[in-house]
């Protein structure tokens, strides 16, 4: 297994910060290096961070208000005249409420767009089901020329920008308002479409993205105690999903759960399904939000009780145990 | 750079062949949107051999003017422009929604240098077109920005996102043109859902606006000349057209909007348009 440099002790985070704080920190970091980035925003640049890359370069940054559609024509329009264009809003607005200009103006001319949603998920808690972006990853995977990526922690999400910026094409990054434990480091490596594998095991397979991966990592150690051995992967890129690794932790496990704060129809259960059904037909169980809307409360509230907290990702592997063939 | 031509009697000519070409295109397609390509055929003429500084045989020249076409539908008049003035081979023209061609149903920006954006979906173009100027502008460049839309897209609230846009950042260097023809789908725009005082509406949202008639060839290019000169706002030409223009059994007809002509209707049209070609060679230059 390759070395994945995670903190020494999982178990003790030294920091808890927000994965858009990674994003606009990439934003920032990049924009100095590179003339060409612009950032388009939907009146929540606050929110999302790129009120830092405003701040900075207030020459490449375009404030349309609260207009979703008209962001995505506008991030295309700059983009096509040799620009790398990032826009930002929360993701139930966008990809949410932009779907078709992402598809066409964005997608289809191959755009080179980086598309931030933040607020993703279940976490962002009080404000209900409106504003809880659940079906984020189903309506951007399913589009040709896309990438989409929901990073685990600040880190991650500070080098899945970079690399998005790196990368020439349209690229969706989904992330978190919940500040949550910063577990990763600058050592551990990130490629698009390469799943990093942090927890090695022979028993089940935990996938998820996300503010999932440490929650299942902090699962994996109580399931050892009760002598369950389990894999956890962090696949941070959706779309292309990474075959292989998914492949052959189905082989050495036999069992695949796969975790998300996304509905089961169409987010990253749905991708490594579609893997196995495929390439290697695998038990399965895919835990995320069961088709319905949910409702206000705190954002680790709901986590548990829609049972995506640690102790909730535990009691679903257990149950999916008697499926191991 | 493309030479231009400053002479109306040979605009009038370029401006019949087009039809000619998208009538043909049609038929040989079999499938497509007459009415409001025919109209334009006087408006694509003016652009692409008098208004727009652009280089047909290198499309990509980063100083060229950007044509942002909105309602991609009309799209063969597009594709007859950009063939006349020497970007594609004019035979490739019949070749029009085929399997193979490079000339899609509704244009695809990676199909050929020269198509500036997809389009299809109705709404989308002028935030493109705000998105590029606002580059031009900041980056203190002299190219403009053309966008080229329909009146029935004006229904899409998207439009109205990015004229609110375009006057906040005073861009004087975006022209867009709305192809006033007064017909879509379901009928007369009026009553499908009433667009007017269309003129007033982009002048409380800060906008220049002129209104022209889009076959008057001359009248339409000073229209874009004054959009030039006037630098603090963007401006809109509404260019009255009649859909199917010069086709005498498809002017007005909302019928035409997207079915085309058959090989008899065809031959029919390109007989009238040809004679229409004699009486212009007789025109004085």
């Amino acid at each position: 297994m390759k070395e994945m440099h995670l903190i020494e002790n999982i178990l003790e985070p030294a920091e808890k910060k927000a994965s858009r704080e990674g994003v606009g920190n990439a934003l920032v970091e990049e924009g100095e290096k590179n003339e060409n980035i612009w950032a388009v925003s939907a009146d929540v640049a606050e929110s999302t961070r790129v009120q830092k890359f405003n701040e900075k370069f207030p020459k490449r940054f375009v404030q349309v208000g609260v207009a979703e559609q008209n962001m995505a024509g506008v991030a295309a329009g700059i983009s096509s005249v040799g620009k790398i264009a990032v826009m930002s809003a929360y993701a139930v607005f966008s990809p949410g409420r932009n779907w078709d200009q992402i598809r066409v103006s964005i997608c289809y001319n191959n755009s080179n767009v980086k598309m931030h949603g933040s607020h993703s998920g279940l976490n962002v808690g009080p404000d209900g089901a409106s504003h809880q972006a659940l079906e984020d990853i189903a309506i951007t995977r399913v589009l040709p020329n896309m990438i989409v990526i929901s990073p685990a922690d600040r880190i991650e999400a500070n080098k899945a920008m970079k690399a998005a910026l790196a990368h020439n094409g349209p690229v969706y990054i989904r992330t978190s308002r919940e500040k949550t434990p910063t577990f990763t480091t600058d050592k551990t490596p990130f490629e698009i479409g390469k799943a990093n594998v942090y927890r090695d095991g022979k028993d089940v397979t935990i996938i998820a993205h996300g503010l999932q991966v440490y929650q299942s990592l902090l699962a994996a150690e109580e399931l050892a105690k009760e002598g369950i051995d389990a894999a956890v992967i962090d696949c941070h890129t959706i779309k292309p999903i990474d075959k292989e690794t998914i492949i052959e932790y189905a082989k050495k496990t036999g069992l695949v759960v796969t975790a998300e704060e996304h509905q089961v129809n169409g987010g990253l259960g749905s991708a490594v399904a579609e893997v196995l059904a495929e390439r290697y037909p695998t038990p399965i169980k895919i835990h995320g939000i069961y088709d319905r809307f949910c409702e206000s409360g705190g954002g680790w509230e709901l986590l548990k009780k829609y049972k995506l907290d640690a102790t909730g990702i535990k009691e679903i592997v257990k149950e999916a145990m008697g499926m191991k063939k | 750079m493309f030479k231009k031509i400053n002479n109306v009697k040979q605009l009038k000519l370029k401006a019949n062949e087009i039809r000619q070409d998208v009538v043909r295109m049609l038929n040989a397609a079999g499938s497509g949107h007459p009415a409001g390509a025919i109209g334009l055929a006087d408006v694509y003429a003016a652009l692409y051999f008098n208004v727009l500084y652009h280089d047909p045989k290198n499309p990509c020249w980063p100083e060229r003017d950007r044509i942002v076409l909105s309602n991609g539908h009309v799209c063969p008049v597009l594709y007859s422009a950009l063939a006349n003035t020497g970007y594609f081979p004019k035979d490739e023209l019949l070749t029009l929604r085929k399997l193979g061609s490079r000339l899609q149903g509704h244009p695809h920006k990676g199909a050929m240098p020269g198509i500036e954006n997809s389009s299809g979906p109705l709404g989308h173009g002028l935030s493109i077109a705000v998105g590029m100027a606002i580059v031009s502008k900041r980056e203190r460049k002299k190219w403009r920005v053309y966008c080229l839309m329909s009146d029935g897209e004006l229904d899409e609230g998207q439009c109205w996102e990015a004229a609110m846009l375009a006057a906040k950042h005073r861009l004087g260097n975006l022209t867009a043109v709305i192809d006033r023809n007064n017909i879509q789908i379901d009928g007369h725009t009026e009553e499908v859902m009433p667009l007017e005082p269309l003129a007033d509406k982009f002048k409380s949202f800060g906008w220049n606006v002129i209104n022209v008639d889009g076959h008057n060839i001359k009248k339409f290019i000073d229209a874009c000349e004054e959009s030039k000169a006037v630098y603090e706002r963007p401006t809109v030409i509404i260019a009255h057209t009649v859909p199917g223009k010069a086709i005498s059994f498809m002017e007005f007809l909302t019928e035409w909007h997207g079915k085309p002509p058959n090989d008899e209707q065809a031959a029919d049209a390109i007989k009238e348009l040809e004679k229409q070609r004699e009486m212009i060679e007789e025109e004085d230059e």
